[in-house]
């Protein structure tokens, strides 16, 4: 299990735990951000930061401080 | 009779708005919802039996009803059927993404839960099958409960149906009830306690029935419906039903059952199951176009130069294509100020309407064009899809200064204009967010503050090695500077919070719609129209009268007597030297005349304040004049000069007057000193009544507003005196 934020761009992975606290995470859930979900990192924004997902067939971005708190494996 | 209502509903970037227009034929009414500035889209349905008229509201796209946004919050009010104003819908009809089923389908469900007779509209579904997915409508249509009818709407296909299907239910309404269900299959304990809360709502709100289930869902698991702890004000439920869902919560969580995120994961594994059962794979996903132009646009290098380029673009179209038709609305306001003041019968009625009303009016208005097309580009940025890159790509600049990818389109459109920037400030979720960008958007160099640029440089700046342009790229650095660096001391003091979550959907690019863009420009265009016509004509009447009375006969015969005097020592034809002491005859008497009015006793009351910074009474009348709207200034400095009424040369010969300007010892008022030190003042001040009414809209109190003209006028007194100081102890 590793953060979101360290696949390389292209790898894909699995949703496994969100460590974002439980009253700020209910619109990424709503994005269809949840446990067990198939992601892929798409790739780092040119300064570096946010980060470009895809998930359920579209694309999302957030920032590195979220991706790092959301576990992959 | 009462027409049929229709509410479109659906994700951002769904093709709701192509929709829309494609429906009412792009004659929809714009206005607002009740006490807060959320757009309101309304239209007539085209083609609809005129026996029974058809309405359709467009709602603001969302992903959930479970709102994070003002935009949103209107949204779920509406199909809660919670807004006195907007009917109950007859008929909802929700678009959903066919290409992103899933999370499209989250909301219909939702939606479909809430009982109101429902329809599937199921746009782009051309997207899917070039990706390789065929839908299964009738599965589909089987499997939500509610008809399915597949359409491309940028193409127009499917929307004759769709039309049609609107018509058919229209001409009898009420044949087809949706019995309520539900997409999810709920934890036991979480069932129980959302079956218990339903119940309670079903025997306070009998009439509302219909919704409870998906009320008592939302009540359980959606953190902002219930009041603050402590602070009942605003509740929308019974103080003892509050009571009774927070101690639902209390047992799930002793239940080890998260209340936050059961409903939203059981939705999803719903949906999932859907999906399975209707989508066929006829190929293997591959990279789309999207795809590759994005490789490229949100590359590492080309993305930022292409930004760059885009950025550059723009502002060069801007002030170069806006050169034509600026050019010819000052030749027509002139010419109309010029034929009605011939034609009227000279006094002080004449002088009103010429030099108040149309001279006036006229020098804003001059700007449309410029204010055009930066909405023709904002617009078709955000059609296209690039905006949400943009967002992407400015993300990390702005999260320096603690704010958000999504505060990047405010503040950039708050270069035409701060209004239409504080109502975009409307899809950031963040409360402290929203309000910062909102404190510093005015400080971006709006298209009002052009003019005054314009003229300050042409008067006081060096025409030569390009120091004009230079000025003016330093003034518009200097208000990014201002609003990036008060965002930084906002979010550091007064607006702490988290540092901002960014969930920022990237769409497939698509190609825009040229009448939408069109209209969506004229839109917001009118706006600024509106406001030329209504406070910009009253400051410019209000400052006619202060500028022209009282009248003290005394002034007129003391001149008169000077002419006098001068015709009977002029030789017939007069020498040039003659006619210029003539000139100077009827400048002092103007200058008299102005400086006894009421705008001169003005200047001089806050001269005391405003001499520190190296003004005089006669910036000072501008200062105050400006006060409701900063390009009221040019208007203004005409006065006060007495130049550029009628003689169709505008900013030139103004600007020839206030170089011609000299203090009591004979030095030049308008030394480029002054101008940079006015222009800094500019840029800071807040002299905008309109942005002080939308701000007060937008935060529902007068605190914010009243806070931000405070801080921004302070804030340019402050650089002002500086730049001065300086300036002066460098020599200029």
């Amino acid at each position: 299990m590793r953060p979101l934020s360290t696949l390389s761009p292209g790898e894909r992975s699995v949703v496994v735990r969100i460590d974002i606290p439980p009253d700020q995470r209910g619109r990424l859930l709503e994005m269809g951000l949840l446990p067990g979900t198939p992601v892929e990192l798409v790739r780092f924004a040119p300064l570096g930061d946010p980060v470009e997902i895809k998930l359920r067939n579209y694309h999302l971005s957030l920032r590195r401080l979220e991706a790092e708190k959301i576990q992959v494996g | 009779m009462k027409p049929f209502t229709v509410v479109l509903t659906g994700n951002p970037n769904c093709g709701k708005t192509t929709l829309f227009n494609a429906l009412t034929g792009l004659r929809a009414r714009v206005g607002n919802y009740a006490g807060v500035t959320v757009e309101r889209k309304e239209g007539a349905l085209t083609g609809a039996d005129p026996r029974h008229p058809v309405v359709v509201l467009d709602l603001p796209g969302t992903y959930s009803l479970s709102p994070q946004s003002p935009d949103e919050q209107i949204a779920r009010d509406v199909l809660f059927q919670r807004l006195p104003e907007v009917p109950p819908p007859d008929l909802v009809v929700v678009v959903a993404d066919a290409s992103n089923l899933q999370r499209n389908l989250y909301l219909a469900t939702q939606v479909i839960e809430l009982g109101h007779p429902t329809l599937l509209a199921l746009n782009m579904v051309d997207v899917a099958r070039d990706r390789g997915q065929e839908i299964d409508l009738e599965a589909l249509a089987k499997a939500l409960g509610v008809p399915v009818l597949a359409l491309v709407a940028s193409q127009g296909e499917g929307i004759e149906a769709l039309r049609q299907a609107i018509r058919a239910q229209a001409a009898a309404p009420g044949t087809r009830h949706v019995i309520p269900r539900q997409f999810n299959e709920l934890p036991e304990d979480f069932g129980r306690e959302a079956q218990a809360i339903e119940d309670r709502l079903e025997a306070l709100f009998p009439q509302r029935s219909r919704l409870a289930a998906a009320e008592a869902l939302l009540l359980l698991s959606d953190e902002r419906t219930l009041p603050n702890e402590g602070d009942p004000a605003g509740a929308r439920h019974p103080a003892a039903l509050v009571e009774e869902v927070r101690s639902a919560r209390r047992r799930l969580e002793a239940a080890g059952v998260d209340w936050r995120s059961a409903a939203i994961e059981a939705r999803y594994a719903r949906l999932f199951a859907i999906e399975q059962h209707v989508v066929r794979e006829t190929a293997p996903p591959g990279e789309t176009l999207s795809d590759r132009i994005d490789r490229v646009v949100t590359h590492k290098v080309w993305g930022l130069l292409i930004f760059v380029a885009v950025m550059a673009l723009m502002f060069q179209s801007i002030f170069w294509l806006a050169q034509y038709p600026m050019d010819g609305i000052e030749a027509v306001v002139d010419a109309l100020a010029g034929w009605v003041g011939s034609t009227m019968p000279p006094g002080d009625l004449n002088d009103l309407i010429t030099r108040g009303a149309i001279s006036g009016v006229g020098s804003v208005v001059v700007f449309l064009p410029q204010i055009c097309l930066l909405f023709l580009f904002i617009g078709l940025l955000e059609d296209t899809g690039y905006m949400s890159r943009a967002a992407f790509l400015m993300d990390r600049l702005m999260s320096r200064v603690g704010l958000h990818g999504k505060s990047f389109i405010p503040m950039l459109s708050s270069f035409a204009c701060a209004i239409p920037g504080i109502l975009a400030t409307r899809t950031i979720e963040t409360r402290q967010d929203r309000l910062a960008t909102i404190l510093v958007a005015p400080l971006m160099s709006c298209s009002a503050r052009l003019p005054v640029y314009t003229v300050l440089i042409a008067a006081c700046i060096p025409q030569r090695n390009g120091w004009p342009g230079i000025t003016l790229l330093l003034m518009y650095l200097l208000g990014i500077a201002g609003a990036l660096g008060m965002a930084w001391v906002f979010k550091k003091s007064l607006l702490r919070g988290d540092p901002p979550m960014l969930i920022l959907e990237l769409p497939p690019y698509k190609r825009p719609m040229a009448g939408a863009v069109l209209r969506q420009m004229w839109d917001r265009s009118r706006l600024f129209l509106r406001r030329a016509g209504t406070v910009i004509l009253g400051i410019n009447i209000l400052l006619w009268f202060l500028a022209t009375y009282p009248r003290p006969g005394e002034i007129g015969e003391r001149f008169e007597r000077q002419r006098t005097q001068w015709r009977q020592t002029a030789s017939e034809p007069p020498t040039d030297e003659q006619s210029a002491a003539l000139l100077r005859i009827d400048q002092a008497e103007a200058g008299e005349r102005l400086r006894q009015s009421f705008a001169g006793r003005l200047g001089r009351a806050i001269e005391p304040a405003i001499r520190p910074l190296g003004f005089d009474w006669k910036i000072g009348i501008g200062l105050v004049t400006s006060f409701a709207a900063r390009e009221v200034f040019v208007s203004t400095m005409s006065v006060v000069y007495n130049a550029g009424d009628g003689d169709g040369e505008g900013t030139a010969s103004l600007a020839e007057a206030m170089k011609s300007e000299r203090r009591g010892d004979g030095s030049p008022v308008y030394t480029p000193l002054t101008g940079l030190t006015l222009m800094v003042f500019y840029v800071f001040a807040m002299q905008c009544v309109s942005t002080v009414a939308v701000v007060r809209r937008e935060t529902n109190s007068w605190r914010w507003p009243l806070f931000q003209a405070v801080y921004m006028t302070s804030l340019a007194w402050v650089l002002a005196w500086l730049t001065h100081v300086v300036g002066t102890r460098m020599g200029f």
